[in-house]
């Protein structure tokens, strides 16, 4: 369970606008959250600031009833874990080494015996298990990316109920058949009890996914709740300021599977 | 296909299904071997640097003085020769050339991981150069300072003064890094990289501008220091190189994990639960009071930082667990080696170490970079 009362995020900017202005959400364990909004509308800087890397200017965030900025660092990482939009790296690691980073805050903690399992089902889970010995810098964008989503599932293995997972833009690169795969696997870690919040810019992805829409604008939270109560069209014109119809004639993936 | 593991479904309190070693998440297997081959280099390194040179020791003799220096049996006069060469002057040099290598290698390859960079290495900061404006300021001033120091009637002061000198330089570099790469209380690796090179600069023009005041003598004695060399290597070293380049430098060794964690970038460093202002702080001052000890020992050794960890990588992959302790063995064996090239090449004569180094090292790498495109 995350809470994040009256977030505000002060630009780096002197005299900018703020990045967040008085954001309140929550996410309960068994939820999946995903998070809409224009470009710059401060999605990213909103999952920093839930994931304790970045400190709010006001408000705070709390995680299992507990300000964020009272958690060490490695209890945090085994109570959330976060997939970056891409992430490339500074030396040639095997896949499954990369997977493996996940377990690092457990060493010495007796989550350690499941590393192995961890390593292996999330490699499963995310579909990467052929790509284990593979370099992760000859990977594609997509492939980077499910990888990264393992070492989220590795990361989380074995965490007490209410664990957070928190994503931006998981399935920007992911090709139609691994977004469905992706979005049912997030579906199923919000069944084992853990917390989801997600970053889309796929409309269609987010009303399947989420149990709860929310949208950002300008900082601010301006609409929160079920699919399909916030997914209207007057609210998206409004939001995005440009029309949306029903489609005739296109395709869209069934990410049902 | 996947080592045999199956997940246990919904397996949250599922136990490990498998003893046996841990080949994903553990220490690969591989670490052992890595370690033992590092370690039997160096201890193959040692021995000829021990035993090779001008002036030849043998094995017997080798063999007697260790007995000896170990209070077994008393030295046999006729290898009175071998143990002198071996007491005095080979074993103090091999032991110190082996703990500078090891700590400008580890150095570096905790500054590779700790920028994110394959291209950085100790010099990179400016710390070399800072140890080694102070210990030519040292040269240069000391002698007004303390008049007939230097030279064959040097005393305890004069002795320790260019190495104090160089280390306070790499030191005061160090802090003012420091100083300049945070603001607000976070480090930002950028700007500390690049204060670096801006000091790295500023310290290389107050090093020229010193030579150009030097009398002929002085900037003998400046370009031989800066070239590099263990020829002045003596036991009451050997236990301050103990302290200040071993010791930081086997400190690092707990940075591995952490480091390899950094690989997916600061933020990424921190979702995993590192610390990552705290590693930074540690990585920075051990890293140079490791390499301003070093400066201070034997002058300015290049390339040995840079291109070691890379050797290591090449072989046994970027893990820093693997990396950073075969790093130092290889570090170590191979100035010992260098060292040795440097005291036979020209024999009587002496080459600056650095220069070995540099001879073999730049080329080496150049034919590493063309053939690993992907390094950099």
């Amino acid at each position: 369970m995350i809470a994040a009362e009256a977030l505000g995020v002060d630009s780096p900017v002197r005299g900018a606008a703020p990045l967040l202005r008085s954001v309140d959400l929550a996410a309960r364990a068994g939820e999946v959250l995903a998070l809409i909004g224009p470009n710059g509308a401060g999605k990213s800087t909103l999952l920093r600031a839930l994931s304790g890397e970045l400190r709010p200017s006001r408000g705070r965030v709390l995680l299992r009833g507990r300000p964020l900025a009272g958690w060490p660092p490695p209890a945090l990482a085994r109570a959330r874990a976060v997939m970056e939009q891409q992430v490339s790296l500074a030396f040639p690691l095997p896949a499954r080494e990369v997977v493996a980073l996940g377990r690092l805050p457990w060493r010495g903690t007796p989550g350690m015996a499941l590393d192995r399992a961890a390593v292996g089902e999330a490699m499963e889970r995310a579909g990467v298990a052929a790509l284990a010995a593979r370099t992760y810098a000859t990977l594609s964008g997509g492939e980077r990316q499910r990888v990264q989503f393992a070492r989220a599932l590795a990361q989380l293995h074995g965490a007490a109920e209410g664990a957070l997972l928190l994503m931006d833009e998981p399935t920007a690169s992911l090709d139609p058949r691994h977004r469905g795969l992706l979005l049912r696997a997030a579906r199923g870690l919000a069944r084992d009890g853990l917390a989801v919040i997600l970053v889309l810019h796929d409309l269609n992805e987010a009303a399947f996914v989420a149990d709860r829409v929310g949208i950002l604008a300008e900082g601010r939270l301006v609409a929160s709740g079920p699919a399909a109560a916030v997914l209207r069209r007057e609210v998206l014109r409004e939001v995005y300021g440009i029309a949306f119809r029903p489609v005739e004639g296109g395709l869209l993936p069934d990410l049902a599977g | 296909m996947d080592g045999g593991v199956r997940p246990a479904a919904g397996g949250a309190a599922a136990p490990a299904p498998a003893p046996g070693p841990d080949r994903t998440a553990g220490a690969p297997p591989s670490a052992t071997r890595v370690l033992a081959l590092g370690g039997l280099l160096l201890a193959a390194a040692m021995l000829a640097g021990l035993l090779l040179g001008p002036a030849a020791v043998t094995a017997r003799g080798l063999l007697a003085t260790l007995l000896d220096a170990a209070g077994l049996a008393p030295l046999p006069a006729e290898h009175a020769r071998d143990a002198a060469v071996l007491g005095v002057i080979r074993a103090p040099r091999v032991l110190l050339a082996a703990m500078l290598g090891a700590g400008l290698a580890a150095a570096g390859t905790v500054m590779q991981g700790l920028f994110r960079n394959p291209l950085a290495d100790p010099a990179l900061l400016g710390i070399s150069a800072g140890a080694a404006l102070a210990a030519v300021a040292a040269i240069v001033f000391g002698h007004g300072l303390f008049g007939g120091l230097f030279g064959p009637q040097a005393g305890a002061l004069g002795l320790w003064l260019l190495p104090v000198a160089a280390f306070a330089g790499g030191l005061a570099i160090t802090f003012a890094l420091s100083r300049l790469g945070t603001r607000a209380g976070v480090t930002s690796v950028p700007l500390l990289l690049l204060s670096g090179v801006a000091l790295n600069a500023l310290c290389g023009a107050l090093t020229g501008l010193l030579i150009f005041m030097a009398d002929e003598r002085q900037a003998r004695d400046i370009t031989f220091w800066t070239l590099g060399s263990l020829a002045g290597a003596r036991w009451p070293q050997v236990p301050v190189a103990l302290a200040l380049v071993l010791l930081p430098a086997l400190l690092l060794l707990p940075l591995a994990r952490p480091l390899n964690a950094l690989v997916l970038g600061e933020s990424g460093a921190f979702h995993l639960g590192v610390d990552v202002e705290r590693l930074k702080r540690v990585a920075v001052v051990l890293s140079a009071v490791t390499v301003a000890a070093g400066v201070a020992a034997a002058g300015l050794v290049g390339f040995v930082g840079l291109v070691v960890p890379h050797l290591v990588r090449l072989a046994f992959g970027a893990d820093n667990r693997l990396v950073l302790p075969g790093s130092m063995l290889l570090g170590a064996s191979l100035l010992v080696l260098a060292d040795l090239a440097a005291r036979w090449l020209a024999a009587p004569a002496e080459l600056p170490v650095g220069v070995v180094t540099a001879l073999l090292g730049a080329p080496f790498f150049l034919w590493l970079l063309r053939r690993r495109a992907g390094l950099a």
